[in-house]
């Protein structure tokens, strides 16, 4: 039987699934919309891999994203990994001599600083989504058009209009504004492209010496426009890996990789999670003035985890 | 803070003492205002506002003199010994904890043991049941199972002293690097604080002056609040073999940012990773968690490259 290895990147917006082998090829990839329920939506990624792969052997499993506690509760995870770490990892497996990682995904965006193979300075964006996904999603929806299309119609532009990218809130009345002027449709586009990298560069990247070879990975990757807004101010090359899109979960299926050499077996449940009935309930604890948000996962009727509590009184 | 006097009235507190400035930070303001804050909410509570000795020695033996409800100098001198005393015990027993997590076996064990202390420290009566428990919580602590042989990676916390000493305020910072199996420091603690301003007045401790001279090729006045001593303190840091820095930044805090900007530079210069984490009213914890993790992984790396190559 054939071993492969499950990466899980469970995010605000996007859960990605991927399969890869002992030498990193990845064999399979799923890209699913979280939607607020990421319990649900990974036991259907599951189902899909065994579908699938369900005869392959899965001999490692690692999760990261916001999510990475709660999928490895339910899946059996060896490695439980930040983002930071996983993308650098992912990154460097597609080209070792990268030294920049820009990663841009649905409601955070990070920038990772990599010299001679090792992270050695990152930053993500701290309370603002104005350099995210979700503003590009939301201002597609304003235009009436795909958000896939969104890059091709950006290429277009010969005059992208200027438009304050400081905000998500301002750039949308700025570019109200400018639609009321009679801007094109594909200089808007353009110039909330450039908007978005200007943010980027000026809050997350600030300060940063990003020396290339330049990769650019997450959602936002696909966004040909993005890309070329940057190419355009940072005067360099941009590279996108192949797998942009789940390079995450990459990362975290190559460190499960080696956390299962060290460890000899893995701790994945098996394909059958997705048959089995998972409940979330909330619990407000009234014990102090925290009053914490305690939550507890239950399998069929057993708990399996609770956590949210700050003094640990409701950790099993 | 407003939620930390409204804990302490409902326990029984009848008295609030702040410390004043008269210095570029707006930290001054607070006292007058939270007065006004709380008295609007219905506390009726007695609000002594301590300016420092050199804003005027008669207003401060007045208000110490309130505060210690004592009439001759050598009662004065008494309860402030008392007091310090207090304050060092709590701020050692709360460093032996980040040690011993550090390196126990269980860090569980660890936090468990200190939940209990904190537990009990707001049930005790009086100094000499508070120093009992003291003594007691480092017996069991002592105690607990630690990995012989383990180096632990060291980081710094630094920042204005109410945000690092304020575990609500800065996420348990702490606890959480000390889940990690990181060694922890503060680079402030009420015990700091008071041999600086008040024990060794008006000349300054040695540890805190020597901050400011570190400090000196990169800020050469105070900033107010503070952010010199923030500056100092990670090359303080750097100079002692730890590993990191991290700087919490309450969102808005002036003197802080200028640190922000100028610990850039010495984060190159020295090169000493140095990471500032902002903290304001969110409390979704996922980021913030995360920049931890990765910031643990990203010293831990850089020490294993330097004793290969």
């Amino acid at each position: 039987m054939v071993n492969y290895y499950m990466g899980i990147d469970v995010g605000s917006v996007s859960t990605n699934i991927v399969l890869i082998d002992e030498e990193n090829n990845l064999v399979y990839k799923r890209y699913l919309r979280t939607q607020g329920k990421p319990l649900v939506i990974l036991q259907d990624g599951i189902r899909e891999v065994a579908e699938e792969l369900g005869h392959s052997n899965i001999a490692g499993v690692g999760t990261t994203g916001s999510g990475r506690y709660l999928a490895s509760v339910l899946i059996g995870a060896d490695v439980v990994k930040n983002e930071i770490t996983c993308h650098a990892i992912a990154a460097l497996d597609y080209n070792p001599e990268t030294r920049t990682v820009l990663e841009i995904g649905g409601q955070d965006s990070k920038i990772i600083i990599i010299r001679d193979g090792i992270v050695v300075d990152f930053a993500m964006n701290t309370v603002c989504a104005a350099g995210t996904g979700s503003f590009l999603d939301r201002q597609a929806l304003r235009l009436g058009m795909d958000i896939s299309e969104f890059g091709n119609i950006a290429l277009n532009s010969k005059n992208p209009v200027r438009i304050a990218g400081r905000c998500a809130v301002f750039a949308e009345s700025d570019m109200i504004h400018k639609q009321q002027l009679g801007h094109n449709q594909e200089d808007i586009v353009s110039g909330l492209c450039n908007a978005l990298v200007r943010n980027y560069l000026s809050n997350v990247a600030k300060g940063k010496d990003l020396q290339p070879v330049i990769l650019f990975q997450g959602g936002v990757a696909a966004n040909k426009g993005i890309r070329k807004a940057f190419e355009d101010q940072l005067g360099q090359k941009i590279h996108v890996p192949t797998h942009y899109d789940v390079m995450g979960a990459i990362g975290a299926a190559i460190l499960s990789k080696e956390v299962v050499k060290d460890r000899g077996e893995s701790r994945f449940k098996g394909f059958d999670i997705y048959k089995r009935d998972y409940r979330v309930s909330p619990i407000d604890c009234n014990g102090c003035s925290n009053i914490c948000e305690i939550l507890e996962i239950r399998e069929d009727d057993k708990i399996l985890a609770r956590y949210g509590d700050k003094c640990g009184k409701w950790s099993l | 803070m407003i939620g930390n006097y409204i804990e302490s009235i409902e326990r029984g507190a009848d008295t609030i003492v702040i410390t004043g400035s008269c210095g570029p930070c707006r930290f001054g303001f607070y006292g007058l205002m939270q007065e006004d804050i709380l008295r609007g909410l219905g506390y009726d509570v007695d609000i002594i506002v301590i300016d420092a000795l050199r804003e005027g020695h008669r207003d401060f033996i007045k208000n110490v003199r309130k505060v210690t409800k004592a009439n001759n100098i050598f009662d004065i001198y008494r309860s402030a010994k008392l007091a310090l005393k207090l304050i060092k015990r709590a701020d050692n027993l709360t460093q032996k904890f980040n040690y011993t997590r550090a390196y126990a076996v269980d860090k569980d064990k660890v936090n468990g043991i200190m939940d209990d202390y904190l537990d009990k420290a707001v049930k005790v009566h009086g100094a000499s049941e508070l120093i009992e428990l003291i003594d007691k919580t480092e017996g069991i602590l002592s105690a607990v199972k630690l990995h012989k042989d383990y180096d632990p990676i060291k980081i710094g916390i630094i920042g204005e002293i109410y945000t690092i000493i304020e575990p609500f305020a800065n996420f348990e910072v702490e606890r959480r690097l000390g889940e990690l199996g990181v060694l922890v420091e503060k680079s402030l603690t009420p015990t700091r604080w008071l041999e600086q301003h008040v024990i060794n007045y008006p000349f300054g401790s040695k540890d805190e002056n020597l901050k400011y001279k570190l400090a000196k090729p990169y800020l050469e006045t105070p900033v107010g609040g503070h952010g010199r001593e923030t500056i100092g303190s990670a090359i303080h840091y750097k100079n002692r073999g730890y590993d990191g820095a991290i700087q919490i930044l309450p969102l808005n805090c002036m003197p802080e940012i200028v640190a922000k900007s100028i610990l850039k530079n010495v984060s190159r210069d020295l090169d000493f990773p140095i990471m500032t984490l902002v903290v304001d009213e969110m409390t979704g914890e996922a980021g913030y968690v995360t920049r931890l993790e990765a910031f643990v992984d990203l010293v831990s790396k850089r020490r294993e490259k330097r004793s290969i190559g």
